[in-house]
């Protein structure tokens, strides 16, 4: 085995540490504070092309592995959690089902303008009856002549409102249950497709999350994505692939929360010496740097699984699993370490805690990666 | 219109400088950046090479670590690297600029760019030698540059204010802040600067010897700047304190 990034990754890992420090941490505790995602931000990941990163040249993507996307999201995450997560859903949830399933048309339509960050994607699967049972769908797709009419509502969807792309899951045959669903790209604007209630969260509160209401939407039907019932297999499927970005997310914050703690603990003195002289914080230190550099590797293994072409589904379950319950557990001790100046808004530890707790939720919570680990390992 | 940059490879500006055993920087595990004055040349020579067409050639005089940055003006845009790897402990302005001379002397250029002073040394000596040897005008701390019919208009900056200067192509430009905002290496340039050609020299591949470049100056030690002191509070109302605050002022520290 050989634990060494390519002189790509390196220089890559460098300019989107560079970027995010220079650019995005300014501002991350603003957006976090204004709920507001700051647009300017996105423009500049885009001409980058930090919103294409695995896909191919040929549509608009800087034709980069899953492990450099990986290592993007978790230095975005490192200082700006809403960052990570805004490009995560855009890249996984959105433009990877449309460049894996979609057609040679489809995929010029929609999958470069995602590429080149012109648009913003979103994915459209989870509905108030339907969180970990995905299956358990209501919202519906009939057919009617050359369209589908879409009913039914969507809820906490990532990215939603600023995105111009969907990917929406409905049920085309409620009698054949998950094999009755399908994928659908619909466009923002659509008559019909209107945004609900937007959520106040807890953390990744710069992050866009909104309802989709679609009530007679109708959608050409050559905006089926992949096959009339195929969608609950493009949908775990992208899943799978999600929770790279997500783990990488979460990998990201625990190393932002460390690498404050680890500074302020060096600087912070009591007792006429810095708290890190004390053996109980460098106990804590020595155990958040273990458990990071153990996600890492998860992170990084599954993305390489990935990248070549092998199953990975068991290793990112893995790898999602540990490294959100390493943020939340990271960022919980970090706090500890500010003590009382933890706990205040004047220090970025207090949101990175908030946004952590996510990680262990969406795109599969911490309990449903242990079934699919679990399905895995007893097969 | 060819333009070549010179580049030097610097401790991180917030790297933690400490002394090895015998006195000198130990670079151990200090990680290492593009000097951000180059940086600004390196941006300038993309801007110079997209309104007038043309190469960028970007050179160095450093160990095999010096590729990362120089990879990454690769990545930016520039289309081509030289490394010349002197194999040397230590080196001199004298050295470094014989050196890059002598490299850029094999090369076309209309202009040459490099930062106006580096921020390890900080000797801002190592473009105007080359200019020297190269016999080309220099002009130093530029914030400024635009090129038009074989010219070059650029404004320096100078005590209290600027000056603008015009100057006859090829001629060595120095870059300082505020030239212009350097761009981050796109995901694409940094894909594409693997196939960009990166050209490794010895000095006997330039045709130099280890004594036609040797050091004329040598280091004779180096020391940390001394802890600072710690602060002193004046407690008390604060009229009482202001006027003990003075008397310090005048007795203790002698500034009024």
């Amino acid at each position: 085995m050989i634990f060494k990034l390519t002189e790509e990754q390196e220089l890559l890992n460098k300019t989107v540490r560079d970027f995010a420090e220079s650019e995005i941490a300014p501002k991350a505790a603003e957006m976090d504070e204004k709920e507001e995602y700051d647009l300017s931000l996105w423009n500049k990941m885009a001409e980058m092309g930090l919103t294409g990163i695995p896909y191919p040249e040929e549509y608009g993507g800087a034709g980069m592995d899953n492990l450099s996307y990986a290592i993007a999201v978790e230095e975005l995450s490192r200082i700006c959690a809403s960052s990570g997560v805004l490009v995560s859903a855009h890249t996984s949830l959105c433009a990877w089902p449309i460049y894996a399933f979609g057609t040679e048309d489809q995929k010029k339509k929609y999958l470069v303008p995602l590429c080149s960050g012109e648009k913003i994607g979103a994915m459209g699967l989870t509905e108030p009856s339907a969180g970990s049972d995905a299956a358990a769908l209501k919202t519906t797709a009939v057919k009617e002549g050359n369209e589908f009419v879409l009913n039914g509502t969507k809820i906490f969807i990532t990215n939603a409102f600023l995105a111009e792309t969907y990917v929406i899951f409905a049920s085309t045959d409620r009698s054949k249950g998950h094999r009755g669903i399908s994928a659908f790209i619909v466009e923002k604007g659509t008559p019909g497709f209107t945004f609900g209630k937007k959520e106040h969260k807890m953390g990744i509160r710069a992050s866009a999350t909104y309802e989709l209401v679609f009530e007679n939407c109708r959608i050409p039907a050559e905006n089926l994505l992949g096959e009339e019932g195929q969608g609950f297999k493009i949908v775990m499927m992208t899943l799978d692939g999600g929770r790279i970005g997500i783990a990488a997310q979460a990998l990201g914050i625990a190393q932002g929360a460390f690498d404050q703690a680890l500074n302020y603990s060096k600087v912070r003195e009591q007792f006429g010496k810095p708290i890190s002289a004390n053996q109980g914080l460098q106990w804590m230190l020595a155990d958040m740097a273990t458990q990071i550099e153990a996600a890492r590797l998860l992170v990084y293994q599954a993305a390489y699984l990935k990248d070549t072409k092998q199953p990975y589904s068991k290793q990112s379950a893995m790898a999602k699993l540990f490294a959100s319950e390493t943020a939340m557990a990271v960022t919980t001790k970090a706090v500890q370490i500010f003590g009382g100046y933890g706990y205040t808004r004047e220090y970025p530890v207090e949101r990175m805690m908030r946004d952590a707790k996510i990680t262990e939720i969406y795109e599969g919570t911490s309990e449903v990666q242990r079934i699919v680990i679990a399905s895995n390992i007893l097969k | 219109m060819n333009i070549v940059v010179c580049m030097k490879q610097t401790f991180d500006t917030e790297a933690k400088i400490a002394l090895d055993a015998n006195g000198k920087i130990n670079k151990q595990g200090v990680s290492l950046i593009m000097n951000p004055y180059c940086e600004f040349a390196v941006e300038e020579a993309l801007r110079i090479k997209e309104k007038h067409g043309g190469e960028v050639t970007v050179v160095s005089v450093g160990g095999p670590e010096a590729q990362d940055a120089l990879r990454q003006a690769l990545a930016m845009g520039a289309d081509k690297a030289v490394l010349v790897d002197p194999g040397m402990e230590e080196v001199d302005e004298f050295t470094t600029a014989t050196i890059l001379a002598k490299a850029i002397s094999g090369l076309q250029y209309d202009i040459v760019l490099g930062g106006f002073r580096a921020i390890d040394d900080g000797s801002a000596q190592v473009a105007g030698r080359v200019a020297e040897i190269l016999g080309l005008p220099v002009v130093n701390v530029v914030t400024k540059l635009e090129i038009a019919d074989g010219k070059a208009t650029a404004t320096k900056e100078i005590e209290g204010g600027s000056q603008v200067l015009e100057v006859a192509l090829p001629a060595v430009f120095t870059a300082q802040k505020g030239l212009n905002e350097p761009r981050y290496p796109s995901m694409k340039g940094i894909m594409q600067a693997k196939k960009k050609p990166m050209e490794k020299k010895t000095l006997a591949d330039l045709g130099l010897d280890a004594g036609q470049v040797a050091p004329k100056v040598k280091a004779l030690s180096y020391f940390l700047p001394s802890a600072r002191a710690a602060g002193k509070i004046i407690p008390g109302e604060p009229a009482d304190a202001a006027r003990d605050l003075v008397k310090a002022l005048r007795e203790e520290a002698k500034v009024i």
